[in-house]
């Protein structure tokens, strides 16, 4: 587990440099990720749909495989990150999760209804979650297409997040995630679409 | 793992077999049958449509209740709906959620028939005798009509055939557009507005490592549209797009925005008190429409062979003929202002018109419901099924949800929610005894002799994976991830290898 973690962050140590905003997330998938969209930001090449394709089976296989990973029993002590879920219902399911899981994976591993219909790949807003206030700050700067996603989230406010973007730092100890409630009366007979 | 699904659809074809024999039962022993069988029987549901309003609804009700049965009956053999047939072919990402329907559809409580065609094959009366509850979730497969003359011209599309030309619909495989004119003209500034233009301006590198279907490759590829203007009755803060859409427009390799600087005056004076989502998305706008371009995007710019812009404060009223009268020359546009502000702001004429050469007139100004049976209420002002919160009104045991719900628009996470909220209200109602599950239903069973009366053969979930399986390896062969089956006819044949 220990030489895991190391591993991770020594990954994340290397691609530090890549990034514009260096911050220290040591899922090594994220700063991949980064690293991807920075260089390709401007245009699209072959070579970067080709790469990006490739990225999002790596997401997906290696944020899947954190979560698999067994969290609850996380052996290290420093390693474990307090999560508490308040699902729709607003109960609220405290969870203990390790550095560098994600928290959409993390919800899925607990039975926890936040979908992820684009499987972390930034084209839905399916994890949309509400953050604490005092762990909001902590949470690195959304990219943009993080934000693009979250302004198609129904009920959005300002502490909201994607899931899928939120991987766990020892920071985020504590940390309370809402799911939004769900829209119940957004559609009731008589809703008017609005006008294009 | 054969011998494991083996065991459960024999499983399943022992727990129908044994409500038909509950069902025999309850008519011999009258009132103290039914009482043994509201213990045995299980609710059976059925939802008409497997596109993502269906598969979320049946995704909640199977999460929902341990003891809930669902059929998914869809019309052409394969699933998945507007994700097949109308997410972009560059959107990849988006149709990762197949991956969550399919976990559905292999759940030993779901059922997929496809190529049955509720309406025709089987009447919603019919299926309501088999099951305890109906969920209509079939979409929006109609179109708003322009509604000006010319509008039958060749030379002028649906966005919704043209989106399904691309996407492999088989009812709009033989629509070859016409892509040998320079400007193309499209009707509305949705998001379908902006997939479209994306397509046509797209280079095909990019298209041709998507599942976009080879005979649009090949036209696309020949294509000699340099022009795209997308047109919208009101102005910059009205566009009906998302952001992420606008920013593959700004970004699209090999193409320059333009547009009239005068459509954004006072639109930055207005933008303070907007919410997020409309203030970032036409901070965007402003951006690029008004914004000094760097030198790096001066280059690109001046590289690009292709233009495309949105045109502001435009209706249409007429598709102007060449001068024989064969096929769409121009457009003519009636120049509007607004009155009021906002979401709430209205087009009105201000009695001048333009008119504009284009040969190819694409119309996005939204999809359509259509009614599906005579015994279904339907709504034809508004378009949708009349409900409350999913239940059809005057019609007990009849839901629905998805476009078909709410009229067509939203992105998946609306119909995600509002798919849930159909569910909900028909466990709720289970719960509370308005929807009646103790008597045993006969569900699929009866369903499938039903159609095997009318010589029709539904395509199972396992059929739909070999017809998957070969697009995947004809994809392969090609460099895409997909190379899609155009006709029924081939899909069937697939299926039934």
């Amino acid at each position: 587990m220990a030489a895991a973690v190391a591993a991770r962050s020594s990954m994340g140590l290397t691609l530090r440099f890549s990034r514009v905003i260096p911050d220290c997330r040591p899922c090594p998938l994220y700063r991949f990720k980064g690293c991807v969209d920075n260089t390709a930001g401007s245009q699209r090449t072959g070579s970067f749909d080709r790469l990006r394709t490739i990225n999002r089976h790596l997401q997906t296989s290696i944020c899947l495989s954190q979560a698999e990973e067994g969290s609850s029993n996380a052996e290290d002590p420093d390693d474990v990150v307090n999560v508490v879920y308040i699902d729709r219902s607003g109960e609220r399911i405290p969870v203990k999760a390790k550095v560098g899981d994600n928290v959409l994976y993390l919800a899925h591993k607990h039975g926890i209804d936040l979908e992820g219909a684009c499987e972390a790949s930034l084209a839905c807003s399916t994890c949309h979650v509400y953050v604490n206030s005092a762990h909001l700050d902590k949470l690195p700067e959304p990219e943009e297409r993080e934000d693009d996603m979250l302004d198609m989230a129904p009920m959005l406010q300002e502490n909201s997040r994607l899931g899928c973007q939120i991987i766990l730092t020892p920071d985020l100890d504590g940390i309370e995630l809402t799911l939004p409630k769900v829209t119940r009366n957004f559609y009731v007979d008589g809703h008017v679409p609005k006008p294009h | 793992m054969r011998n494991c699904r083996r065991l459960l659809s024999e499983l399943k074809l022992w727990t129908s077999g044994r409500s038909k024999w509950t069902r025999g039962l309850n008519g011999g022993l009258g009132g103290s049958g039914k009482a043994f069988l509201s213990t045995s029987g299980c609710p059976k549901v059925c939802i008409v449509g497997s596109g993502p309003a269906g598969f979320y609804t049946a995704q909640h009700l199977i999460k929902a209740r341990q003891d809930v049965e669902v059929d998914i009956y869809e019309r052409l053999p394969v699933p998945f709906g507007l994700v097949r047939f109308g997410v972009a072919p560059d959107h990849p990402e988006v149709k990762n959620v197949i991956n969550t329907f399919t976990q559905t559809a292999k759940n030993s409580r779901c059922s997929f028939y496809g190529n049955v065609n509720v309406g025709k094959d089987v009447t919603v009366c019919e299926l309501q005798g088999a099951y305890h509850a109906v969920v209509l979730s079939y979409g929006a497969e109609g179109n708003r009509r322009i509604g000006v003359p010319g509008e039958d011209l060749p030379g002028v599309y649906s966005a919704k055939d043209f989106v399904g030309w691309y996407n492999g619909l088989p009812s709009c495989r033989e629509l070859k557009p016409d892509l040998s004119c320079e400007t193309a003209v499209i009707l509305g500034q949705g998001n379908v507005a902006l997939d479209v233009a994306r397509i046509l301006l797209s280079p095909s590198d990019i298209l041709k490592k998507t599942d976009i279907t080879q005979p649009a490759l090949e036209a696309l590829a020949e294509s000699r549209v340099r022009k795209v203007l997308i047109v919208g009755r009101r102005g910059p803060m009205q566009v009906a797009c998302t952001i992420k859409e606008l920013r593959e427009m700004v970004n699209l390799p090999g193409t320059r925005p333009e547009m009239v600087t005068a459509d954004f005056e006072g639109v930055s004076e207005a933008l303070k008190d907007v919410p997020r989502p409309r203030k970032r998305l036409t901070e965007l706008l402003l951006k690029m429409a008004l914004d000094a371009p760097g030198d790096k995007e001066l280059e690109r710019r001046r590289n690009a062979a292709k233009v495309w812009g949105f045109l502001f404060y435009r209706s249409p009223t007429e598709i102007l003929a060449d001068p024989g009268c064969s096929r769409t020359a121009g457009i003519r546009l009636a120049v509007n202002r607004l009155e009021g502000s906002g979401d709430a702001a209205r087009a009105v004429l201000t009695g001048e018109v333009e008119d504009v050469s284009c040969g190819l007139v694409i119309s996005s100004i939204g999809y359509k419901s259509l009614p599906i049976d005579p015994a279904v209420p339907f709504d034809s002002r508004r378009a949708v099924v009349p409900n409350s919160v999913g239940r059809v009104h005057q019609a007990a045991g009849l839901y629905c949800s998805g476009w078909l719900k709410t009229g067509p628009t939203g992105v998946i996470a609306t119909t995600m929610n509002n798919s849930f909220d159909t569910a909900r209200s028909l466990l709720e109602d289970m719960d509370s005894g308005a929807l009646d599950v103790s008597a045993a239903k006969p569900g699929s069973q009866a369903v499938s002799s039903l159609l095997e009366e009318r010589g029709v053969k539904p395509v199972t979930f396992s059929d739909w994976e070999k017809i998957d399986s070969l697009e995947t390896r004809r994809g392969e062969a090609r460099g895409k991830p997909r190379e899609k089956l155009l006709s029924v006819e081939e899909m069937l044949k697939a299926a039934r290898s």
